[in-house]
């Protein structure tokens, strides 16, 4: 069967600490149409109850590695949303 | 691993960098404080996204290690601390101190800016609240800052550029 138009993607989203708090989650799983950024995603979840509270920029990493906003997401990435550090 | 459940081990921790060669050992320990902007705690408690502080804090060893002739070590704790419990511990070897201290200061420094560590506090009246004395760090600003923190100091050797945040 001819593919006609680009496979939807699917990122597993982790929420931690506040941000977990806030939306009441600490894991979802998303699609996109390709191409999707990080930034994508964040819009997403500010479109779910309590994601109106998420900073403009959130800290963010995609496979453990932190990440800008426009980082480009492929099919199976982890996204990790962090509120800010507190460590040591 | 440099995350733990358990009391840290400082003894072990001193022993894995020492050696006969570097005789100059520096440590730093973060323990939990009774008081947070004037508000009496009463104790705290550590969560963390565990695979990547395991990523990232690797990553701040090898950048220290490739940057300063030095061994290090750390680790943190997560889970329920009471006041004094030690939340983290670094311990820098090497040959003369000043290599010891930069990377020491070093660790501890990145490991604030780009560790995933939340630790919730709990005040005597009864109040609990997420801490976010990182605040500055968060989003794109944090990130610069991270960026600066390992470059700008130019009497330092040139970092080994295994940095966090992509340009």
């Amino acid at each position: 069967m001819p593919v006609t138009a680009p496979f939807p993607i699917t990122v597993r989203v982790l929420l931690f600490a506040s941000y977990a708090d806030t939306l009441g989650f600490d894991s979802v799983e998303l699609s996109f149409d390709p191409p999707a950024t990080v930034g994508d995603a964040l819009d997403r979840l500010r479109s779910l109850p309590g994601g109106e509270r998420l900073p403009p920029k959130p800290l963010c990493a995609v496979n453990l590695t932190h990440v800008r906003s426009g980082t480009l997401l492929s099919g199976g990435d982890e996204l990790a949303i962090l509120p800010p550090l507190a460590g040591g | 691993m440099y995350l733990t459940e358990e009391p840290l081990d400082i003894t072990a921790l001193l022993a894995s960098v020492q050696s006969a060669e570097r005789g100059g050992v520096a440590c730093f320990l973060g323990t939990v404080r009774n008081h947070h902007q004037g508000r009496e705690v009463v104790r705290l408690e550590y969560s963390a996204y565990a695979p990547m502080v395991e990523v990232e804090c690797a990553r701040i060893v090898a950048e220290s290690q490739a940057r300063w002739d030095v061994k290090v070590a750390l680790q943190h704790r997560i889970g329920r601390l009471e006041i004094g419990d030690a939340a983290v511990a670094v311990a820098a070897a090497s040959a003369h101190r000043d290599e010891a201290f930069l990377a020491c200061r070093h660790v501890i420094e990145e490991l604030k800016l780009r560790v995933p560590i939340w630790k919730r506090e709990y005040y005597a009246d009864g109040t609990v609240e997420w801490v976010e004395a990182g605040k500055r760090v968060s989003g794109e600003e944090g990130k610069q800052e991270a960026v600066s923190a390992g470059a700008s100091d130019s009497s330092r050797r040139p970092a080994a550029r295994i940095h966090a945040v992509p340009e």
